[in-house]
């Protein structure tokens, strides 16, 4: 049963800073009903909050726009959608190589993009100069044993 | 952010009580930044006992701080740190500049 459960949310936000906080604690509140780790939990927070600062700081260079957050379960697993209509980016390679930052006189360290990708399955950027980007992150939620276990018991 | 200063051994001692992402570090930067002028520690520890959550805002934030107490001719480094926190670090390779401390100081 569980692994056919199936939901989804959106989540539209102004590109305030204070707004980070709120927006991975909701995507961890949500993601909550597949009874993910604390482990699993903390990584979900941490990919949100990058992809979300990266809108914040790089998409909207601080001034005023909106972040949107779709959220989808499927089975077992999470789908994160994060996006703005902000500047884009440029080069999407460059960006994704760790370390690289555009604004290093921020302390920006060049590593969101390198911990997007290794704390969830997968990650993929979209984004169009002038337009926006969106990034899409995946991660399956390892069911416990005994979980698996109640639900053959349940079918049989 | 609570902060400890042993002037004996001119060890300041940062302890951080909130999560840590691109909202707060500004705020903290700015207090960190005073401590350690204030002081002039000959070594700096950022406790993070108290850290629930940090995102790649740390890594700048740190790495920031440490440039500053150099050239106060400080030594830095970091204790309590929980693997959440720990894994981000581990990903940068600033755990060479700035070690972690197993030991409970303070
Ligand atoms: N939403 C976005 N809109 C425009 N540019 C972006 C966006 N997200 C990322 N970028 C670009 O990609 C670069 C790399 O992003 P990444 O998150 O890896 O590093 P950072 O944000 O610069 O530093 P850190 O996340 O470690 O604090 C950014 O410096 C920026 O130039
Ligand atoms: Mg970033």
């Amino acid at each position: 049963m569980r692994n056919r459960y199936e939901n989804e949310m959106k989540l539209e936000f102004l590109s305030k800073s204070n707004n980070e906080a709120f927006a991975r604690i909701a995507v961890a509140a949500f993601v909550s009903q597949l009874d993910p780790t604390i482990e699993e939990l903390a990584d979900i927070k941490t990919a949100v909050s990058e992809a979300v600062t990266n809108a914040i700081i790089h998409g909207y260079e601080e001034k005023e726009g909106m972040v949107k957050i779709v959220c989808k379960l499927i089975g077992n697993s999470v789908v994160i959608e994060v996006s703005d209509t902000g500047k884009g980016i440029e080069n999407i390679e460059l960006a994704k190589q760790p370390l690289y930052t555009s604004k290093p006189n921020l302390e920006r360290s060049g590593m969101g993009f390198t911990i997007m990708e290794s704390f969830m399955d997968e990650m993929k950027i979209e984004s169009v100069v002038g337009l926006g980007t969106k990034v899409t992150m995946k991660k399956k939620i390892e069911q416990e044993v005994s979980q698996k276990e109640e639900d053959c018991a349940i079918k049989a | 952010m609570k902060s400890k200063f042993y002037e004996e051994d001119k060890l300041l001692v940062l302890e951080i009580t909130e999560e840590i992402d691109h909202h707060t570090t500004e705020e903290l930067r700015r207090k960190m930044d005073n401590e350690i002028e204030r002081c002039m520690p000959r070594e700096v520890v950022f406790d993070f006992g108290s850290v629930a959550f940090m995102d790649s805002a740390g890594i700048g934030m740190v790495i920031g701080r440490y440039k500053l107490a150099k050239m106060f001719g400080a030594s830095v480094c970091m204790t309590n740190v929980r693997k959440s926190v720990k894994k981000i670090f581990e990903m940068c390779g600033i755990l060479r500049l700035i070690p972690i401390l197993e030991e409970k100081i303070g």
